[in-house]
């Protein structure tokens, strides 16, 4: 059997969505981001809606996020990207429309424009990253760290009686009667992979129903932040994050 | 058709919008400009053309969202006074430094801080040298009378996307509130137009649309840097607008702007009345200023008097027109109070023909 053989369509058990662009991801070995990128790509692309989608990069980690979706994409300053996907979204009622925000843009700086956008129910959907830290800038506390854990403006850990309590912001949107979907989700295992891809891909198409604004939550790991080997890191994540971000649907649409 | 109605200057602004073809508003209430949205909400354009109004959480998520709509190439406008105005500002420069098109409307009221609910013409410096951070320049427009605001608003429009760049409309309390007789152009059409910049959508064949203010390497922004730098050099060429009123025979010359510079025609008009030959220029456009044109009538006069409504911000422009060769003297009320003609003529005697 030649080589020609075996490299053939039937064959193919893993190919990079186009949906992906051929730029070198600058994400940290071992970081979530990459795989959170790829599934919300996949969806996107098994939607058949690529020309239909339009992006909204943060600003954090993910920021350079519209090099690596082969979508339109706008980069919002610093927690308004839920304000620009509005704008987006209003003007352009039948596309679809995302954002793909870090802890920090989300639940600090971006607090009041993630609780309005959810409570008006924009029909967006709101990719959450929660790694419990601010990467880009170098490991300090997020509005999301552990009571306890250290970072490099907690460095004796998180003493939450002057620092305050992690928020969960996905407990919290859940509440309001905009949201339609919510769900946590993690994609540091297959299985999990599997899980979160089908929850994203079940938001961009609740999107067309115009029914309210879906959120997903991805725990995920910072092994540069959390100072961890990538294995370590999620086994951390595993035992410290799962307990306290539990994951699992928060609301789903009523039948 | 053209339409003549008498309205309150908000009101009349909000028409406007309407009218120039605009696809979304976004704003959120505070005096003395909250006509212009209660006027959109009232008049429900999405029944009339389909623009889109939406009071937003916040001015930071206002100009947030007319970021998202511009950035769809759509015609997106939002409203405001001076301390929205500030909050904006964040937004205001990345629009600056995204080349986005859009329009910006500050009833200015007088500050710092909360300041007062009355006119003022006190964010003159933010308005025209920045603002907000980096080198970037609004193309601000200072309308004097509600048909102005009426048909600055279409200007705005015009020039934001001949540029791809924020407008300003440096308007305030009193323009804002009073009600004049108006002549309210036609509706034009809503654009259809899908432009190359915009994220519309990836259509096959071509790359992806990115809309962002970052670029990582220095020679990559700075590139970027030269780009608008060379584009503020044509808006400066091209878009100088302003009206001189009896400057043929002045001796003396006034420099006013907005509301400020109605009270002082009627200052001017005492003066002459008095056998002062004074003259008064009126830019429209307070970027690009009209520097030459200050330059030109300076040689023919003794001096300058500049009436504003602060302490003292256009006269600096002024200054830098006549470059020393004219004295140049400031009259100003500020924190929302007005001055009276008495009192601009009275200014003109002591600062300049006195002094």
């Amino acid at each position: 059997m030649s080589e020609n053989n075996i490299i053939c369509h039937d064959n193919l058990v893993y190919d990079k969505t186009r949906v992906m662009t051929d730029k070198v991801l600058h994400y940290c070995p071992g970081c979530g981001h990459g795989t959170a990128h790829r599934i919300l790509a996949e969806a996107i692309d098994e939607l058949g809606i690529q020309g239909e989608t339009i992006g909204v990069a943060p600003v954090g980690c993910s920021v350079l996020a519209y090099y690596y979706f082969d979508v339109d994409m706008q980069e919002a300053a610093h927690g308004r990207a839920p304000a620009v996907a509005t704008g987006i979204r209003r003007v352009m009622p039948e596309k679809y429309v995302f954002t793909y925000q870090g802890d920090g843009d989300l639940a600090a700086i971006g607090t009041a424009e993630t609780i309005h956008a959810c409570n008006r129910g924009e029909n967006i959907l709101i990719v959450f990253i929660n790694n419990g830290i601010y990467g880009m800038t170098g490991g300090q506390m997020a509005p999301t760290t552990l009571p306890g854990m250290k970072s490099s403006t907690s460095p004796r850990g998180r003493d939450t009686s002057t620092m305050g309590n992690p928020l969960k912001m996905t407990e919290l949107v859940a509440q309001l009667p905009g949201t339609y979907f919510v769900t946590r989700q993690a994609v540091h295992a297959p299985a999990n992979v599997r899980k979160a891809k089908r929850a994203i891909k079940k938001a961009l198409d609740y999107q067309k129903l115009n029914k309210g604004t879906c959120f997903v939550e991805i725990v995920s790991n910072c092994p540069s932040g959390w100072k961890m080997t990538p294995t370590q890191s999620n086994k951390w994540m595993e035992e410290n994050m799962f307990p306290f971000y539990p994951l699992g649907d928060i609301k789903v649409p009523e039948k | 058709m053209k339409e003549l109605r008498l309205m309150k200057g908000n009101e009349a602004l909000a028409e406007a919008a309407i009218r120039a073809g605009a696809d979304a508003y976004f704003g959120y209430p505070i005096t003395p400009q909250s006509e212009v949205i209660e006027y959109l909400m009232r008049e429900d354009p999405a029944r009339r053309t389909g623009m889109q109004v939406l009071q937003a959480e916040s001015e930071i998520a206002a100009i947030n969202m007319v970021y998202g709509a511009a950035a769809c190439g759509k015609k997106a406008i939002t409203s405001s006074s001076s301390p929205g105005i500030s909050l904006k500002m964040e937004g205001i420069s990345y629009i600056a430094g995204a080349e986005l098109p859009c329009v910006v409307v500050n009833v200015v009221r007088g500050g710092p801080g909360l300041g007062t609910i009355q006119p003022s013409q006190s964010d003159y410096f933010q308005a025209v040298k920045g603002g907000g951070h980096g080198d970037y320049k609004l193309i601000v427009l200072a309308p004097a009378t509600v048909q102005e605001s009426v048909d600055f608003v279409k200007l705005a429009f015009e020039l934001a996307f001949k540029y791809r760049n924020p407008v300003m409309i440096l308007s305030d309390g009193i323009i804002g509130q009073m009600m004049e007789k108006v002549e309210l152009f036609e509706q034009q059409p809503r654009s259809t137009h899908e432009y190359e910049w915009a994220t519309v959508g990836k259509k096959e064949g071509r790359d992806s649309v990115i809309v962002t203010s970052l670029q990582l390497q220095s020679e990559e922004q700075e590139k970027v840097n030269l780009r608008l730098q060379a584009k503020y050099r044509e808006v400066e060429k091209n878009e100088v607008r302003f009206e001189t009123y009896e400057c043929e025979d002045a001796e003396y010359l006034f420099a006013a702007f907005g509301s400020c510079a109605r009270i002082t025609r009627k200052a001017m008009e005492m003066a002459r009345a008095r056998g002062i030959r004074v003259g008064l220029i009126r830019p429209q456009t307070l970027y690009p200023f009209p520097y030459d044109d200050i330059r030109r009538l300076s040689e023919k006069v003794k001096g300058i008097l500049t009436v504003e409504m602060n302490a003292g911000q256009m006269i600096e422009d002024v200054r830098l027109a006549v470059c020393g060769e004219t004295p140049v003297e400031h009259f100003g009320r500020f924190g929302g109070m007005i001055p009276s003609p008495d009192e601009i003529l009275e200014a003109l005697e002591q600062k300049i023909i006195g002094g």
